[in-house]
């Protein structure tokens, strides 16, 4: 019995180290698309799990969008924004971050877990903090497993 | 005298709150019976399934189909009414989006089947004896139709034609629908949603709105709503913004905040989003300058964390049609 214990874990570690999650990541292009574009042009080197969206602002990003990756197979869903006080239009990225709060308190309840969309600030000059962001946010959904959607 | 077209009034997983709205019609009642010859509704009449099925495949002119689809014999029955119907038209939120059956998808089967039967402070069931598909009696066997996995919309199992959405649907729409077929008048392309507009509540709602920024969320009990004021410029969760025109708006109107049950407006695939993104838009956290990024998070917690159940309100009446349909099962 034991064994067949420690046979499942390791199965299921070894499952965890080759499941290559998919991560849809909506980018505002004025602050954290040019951080990923830092990034890449440094060579800094970081997973490429993430599909990037590019949006004029996170304040555009509709719920249904995340919704509709989670629907389309995504396991999980990255909202980058300009920090506080840099929104290219004032404020579009706390709209963001409210909308993020009560949107994740809907998947909770839904059964998706709060780590598969994770909203964070990345600035234009901020290549080292995106690549970061990435390396975390594919290594947590990975944790998680995958995301199936069932109707 | 030319045969009156035929006209079936069905109830699925269902109150019986659409038929009561359907008589609801008062007199008018009377032109819709003389316009149409009902053959079917086991609500209001002594109409058994064998007839339906004796009846030739598209005979019926129109179904009006309420409830949503619960158990397999909800889906068979659907399935039977679209054969015979050359309408199906999904009639209030049940059969339109789930309603309140379809909230059920936010649990799994037995964790329902436990709750309603075994684990409920009222009941007395001792030897915890739950709904079988077959049950042995002396007499023989007892069947009754299985639930399915989750809550289905009456779309997700047969072609609907056109969708009639409120819980239950205002007897003036259902007027306007009755007496448009009742004519032979023109309706939209199939698959519209008709005896409704196509705008949100807001735009039925009488209410002064003005700018809207929120600083807290009330719940209904927490204060006595100002009579005039757009309700959720007043901080009451109203889903009048993110929910289809065409009710009139009579729970604004008394007092009582829109609760969502026209589903969403015309391009809105999601009311639970629509509802997300609105209110994501008018939170006010207050002047945020000088604070770092864990600082605003924990202020725009603290505004949203006031409401405890998103789910139940966002989605009260269209969980089973939304995006995601329900509780991710793995």
């Amino acid at each position: 019995m034991k064994n067949v214990e420690v046979a499942i874990e390791q199965g299921g570690a070894a499952a965890a180290e080759t499941f290559q999650p998919r991560i849809v990541g909506f980018l505002c292009t004025w602050c954290s698309y040019a951080g990923a574009d830092q990034a890449g042009s440094c060579q800094l080197e970081y997973p490429a799990n993430v599909s990037i969206v590019r949006v004029m602002c996170t304040g555009r990003i509709d719920p249904e969008f995340v919704l509709k990756a989670f629907r389309a197979g995504a396991d999980g869903v990255l909202v980058l924004a300009c920090h506080p006080g840099d929104c290219h239009y004032k404020e579009g990225n706390l709209r963001a971050a409210q909308r993020h709060a009560v949107l994740v308190r809907l998947l909770e309840q839904m059964g998706i877990e709060r780590e598969r969309c994770r909203f964070d600030y990345v600035s234009a000059g901020e290549g080292e903090k995106y690549a970061q962001v990435i390396s975390e946010v594919v290594s947590s959904v990975a944790a998680l497993g995958p995301l199936s959607i069932n109707s | 005298m030319a045969e009156k077209p035929k006209l079936a009034i069905y109830w699925a997983a269902s109150c019986g709150g659409c038929e009561i709205a359907f008589v609801n019609l008062h007199e008018r009642f009377l032109d819709a019976a003389a316009a149409f010859d009902l053959v079917f509704c086991p609500c209001l009449l002594d109409t058994k399934r064998r007839e339906v099925e004796a009846l030739p495949d598209g005979s019926i002119a129109v179904t009006l189909f309420n409830g949503a689809i619960r158990t397999e014999e909800n889906a068979e029955m659907a399935r039977l009414l679209r054969k015979k119907s050359r309408l199906l038209i999904a009639f209030g939120s049940c059969a339109h989006e789930g309603c309140i059956p379809g909230l059920a998808n936010l649990s799994g089967t037995d964790q329902l089947l436990r709750t309603v039967f075994l684990d409920n402070p009222t009941l007395d069931n001792p030897q915890a004896i739950l709904p079988a598909a077959i049950s042995p009696v002396p007499e023989g066997e007892l069947t009754l139709p299985p639930l399915l996995d989750r809550v289905r919309t009456l779309a997700q199992v047969a072609r609907v034609d056109y969708a009639v959405p409120g819980c239950p649907p205002e007897p003036e729409r259902i007027w306007e629908v009755v007496e448009t077929l009742a004519r032979g008048g023109e309706l939209p392309p199939p698959g519209s949603v008709i005896g409704a507009g196509t705008l949100s509540v807001c735009d039925d709602c009488a209410r002064k709105k003005g700018d809207k920024r929120v600083e807290r969320i009330y719940r209904t009990f927490e204060k006595c709503p100002e009579p005039e004021t757009c309700l959720l410029e007043q901080g009451f969760i109203c889903m009048g913004i993110a929910t289809r025109s065409g009710c009139g708006a009579p729970c604004p109107d008394a007092n009582m905040p829109c609760t969502g049950c026209y589903g969403p407006p015309e391009g809105v695939a999601d009311q639970g989003a629509a509802m997300a993104s609105a209110l994501g838009s008018i939170l006010d956290p207050g002047d945020c300058r000088g604070l770092n990024e864990e600082e605003i998070a924990q202020r725009v917690a603290s505004l949203v964390d006031a409401l405890p159940d998103y789910a139940g309100t966002f989605y009260k009446y269209s969980l089973a049609g939304s995006i995601l349909g329900g509780r991710v099962r793995r």
